[in-house]
């Protein structure tokens, strides 16, 4: 967690707006310290978080977040954290075995026109599903989605339609019938005055996302150059 | 992070010593030490040489297990080759098992190919020696009174065994004698032997990724590279060389086609490949010819997907190759990518401009600095213009430091 974002954005773990759909987003750079950033925010004030962890390994996750202070192990034990690894899962569809049980949120890696019903299905089962607690359970603040990150889909086939009627219909369960939060990560690879037709999808996407979200923190190389110390700037 | 640990963040992992700093110690107690290999001093990931010292260091060190490093081919593809030759050559002297997949080359000529080590203690693996009679005059003339702690340890050490120094040297102009090379074990994907070319000319997908895949992972999961089975005695890394992935020999259109029909299909493969790395002891060298592919945001994707990236301009055939300014070097080096594996931001290399040249010994990357000398009258030398010349002339000169 950072401080001074905290700051900047008015925010605390303590206090913070419900129902906020937060759209990081950068262009050839590395947005993925924002992700860090807000996992381990929600973590600590309490959420009950559902992350998306696409990109990397669960292992890569856990060391960044202990630096800033937060045991993901833990929280998943205690049953803070929902934490779906993309990675693992998808050696299950793209390598199937005759005995072996996959959850099916993957489902579009085997034939990407279904689209993502099924991952948005993993997500709605482990909301609702905090709703039915057993005693003595641990209460949870409110509910909390990570995305790390949308582009990934993009690059396994996915339609740019589909993605963002996953974002919309995560919105609608997430911000606005539960009152949670949202955190979403889309990366761009063009300059924006490109002409280059070739990256219209993440472009269409991201368009698409800053017109659903409340913020849109955006992180981009300094327009002077590459500098070894800075390594970009962020806006929003 | 000077700050102290926060009580959340303490797992088993941890041990907090009595006087309680942050930092900490990784001895990761499961991890063995394996040949060949290096903790990182920036983030204690485990670390292999790639062969050639001077990309280890661009790399931050080595490149980590578990990743992959995606290297764009010069156009003739010979220096992206030799990079992916030393790869594997450092994976036979350190004793690694090498996984080679090809399709164009069988992959047994890559490794005919591949450079011999300068060793300084060369030592041609012999068949085991007879072990000695334990018998009471060879105890007492080999016990030690003084040292005695060190009775017990190995007198002789095999070089190749104990190869302990990360990085090695090859000499280009021999090639690895046999013997050297068959003592390690090498698994080999040759597309033709596993696809038949009329089958893949129907699918709706591209199969020969997923063969390879499939292949990847039973290798892995038959010669125990798994992080999953338990640790047993002796862990190995598995060295993955992939050789022109993407081109059209492996059922792909991304180098023929504007708008490729399966353009997902080597992105869903690196998924698979990052997928399959992040969980055993391997490590990947790929090499691509992006300069065949046209779309340059289809790249970004496959760069992302990748954790190392970097990319090779050779000079040959073009006119840099006798331009006075390029004489040291055979080519650019650019750095597309260095991962930031367990930890927030990556460690950016010092200079983006980047030479390498091959030389008999070595291969090194050297960064290229212009120097503005100023504005200088000068009287052209040159013997075909006559008369003088008066002239300004700008002088660029570069300068490797």
């Amino acid at each position: 967690m950072f401080t001074e974002l905290n700051s900047i954005l008015n925010t605390s773990p303590d206090s913070f707006t419900q129902g906020e759909f937060i759209l990081v987003s950068d262009r050839q750079s590395d947005a993925s310290f924002l992700i860090h950033h807000f996992l381990s925010f929600y973590l600590r004030a309490r959420c009950k978080v559902c992350f998306l962890g696409l990109a990397q390994s669960f292992c890569h996750y856990g060391a960044v977040s202990q630096r800033l202070g937060v045991s993901l192990t833990q929280a998943k034990e205690k049953g803070q954290l929902v934490f779906f690894e993309g990675l693992k899962e998808c050696l299950s569809v793209l390598l199937p075995k005759e005995n072996n049980a996959e959850s099916g949120a993957m489902n579009f890696l085997r034939d990407p026109p279904v689209g993502l019903r099924s991952l948005y299905e993993f997500v709605r089962s482990s909301m609702i599903g905090s709703g039915s607690m057993e005693e003595g359970a641990e209460q949870w603040g409110p509910n909390v989605l990570l995305v790390d990150d949308l582009s990934v889909l993009l690059s396994l086939g996915v339609d740019v339609g589909a993605v963002l009627d996953f974002s919309h219909y995560c919105r609608a369960l997430v911000c606005s019938q539960m009152q949670g939060n949202m955190v979403m990560l889309v990366r761009c690879n063009k300059e924006e005055d490109d002409d280059d037709d070739g990256d219209e999808g993440s472009e269409v996407l991201l368009k698409g996302l800053i017109h659903q979200c409340n913020l849109n923190l955006h992180v981009q190389g300094l327009p002077t150059g590459y500098c070894k110390d800075i390594h970009g700037q962020v806006c929003d | 992070m000077a700050a102290p640990m926060n009580s959340v963040g303490k797992t088993s992992a941890d041990r907090l010593q009595a006087n309680c700093t942050s930092f900490q110690k990784k001895t990761r107690s499961k991890l063995i030490s394996i040949p060949g290999t290096r903790p990182s001093v920036q983030n204690g990931q485990l670390l292999v040489s790639t062969g050639v010292t001077s990309l280890d260091y661009l790399l931050g060190g080595g490149l980590a297990v578990g990743t992959v490093l995606l290297i764009e081919e010069d156009r003739f593809d010979s220096y992206s080759r030799m990079i992916l030759k030393y790869f594997l050559a450092e994976g036979v002297v350190c004793r690694h098992e090498l996984f080679v997949a090809t399709a164009q080359d069988n992959p047994d000529e890559i490794l005919q190919e591949l450079p011999a080590p300068i060793l300084d203690d060369v030592a041609v693996p012999k068949p085991v020696e007879q072990p000695r009679p334990t018998g009471e005059p060879q105890d007492s003339l080999d016990a030690m009174t003084i040292a005695w702690r060190y009775q017990n340890l190995p007198k002789v050490q095999s070089a190749l065994a104990s190869s302990s120094r990360f990085g090695h040297y090859y000499d280009v102009s021999k090639t690895m004698e046999a013997e050297i090379r068959q003592a390690a074990k090498c698994h080999c994907f040759y597309l033709p032997d596993h696809i038949t070319p009329s089958s893949a000319a129907h699918s709706a997908r591209v199969e020969s990724y997923s063969a390879l895949l499939k292949s990847l992972q039973e290798v892995i999961h038959r010669e125990g590279f798994d992080l999953a089975t338990p640790m047993s005695k002796s862990r190995n890394i598995l060295r993955v060389g992939l050789h022109s992935l993407g081109s059209a020999l492996w059922g792909d259109d991304l180098c023929c086609h504007d708008k490729p029909r399966h353009s997902h299909a080597l992105t869903t493969f690196l998924y698979g490949l990052r997928a399959l790395l992040r969980s055993s002891l391997s490590v990947a060298v790929v090499t691509l010819p992006s300069h065949l592919i046209q779309d340059r945001a289809l790249m970004g994707n496959i760069t992302r997907l990748c954790d190392n990236a970097i990319a090779l301009e050779s000079f040959k055939g073009s006119e840099r190759e006798t331009n006075p300014l390029y004489k040291d070097y055979h080519g650019l080096l650019f750095v597309r990518q260095v991962p930031h594996l367990n930890c927030l931001a990556r460690q950016l290399p010092d200079h983006k401009d980047l030479a390498f040249k091959l030389k008999r010994k070595q291969f090194t990357i050297e960064k290229l600095q212009w120097i503005i000398l100023g504005f200088q009258q000068k009287v052209m030398q040159n013997s075909q213009v006559e008369g003088k010349n008066i002239c300004v002339s700008f002088s660029f000169y570069h300068q490797n430091l």
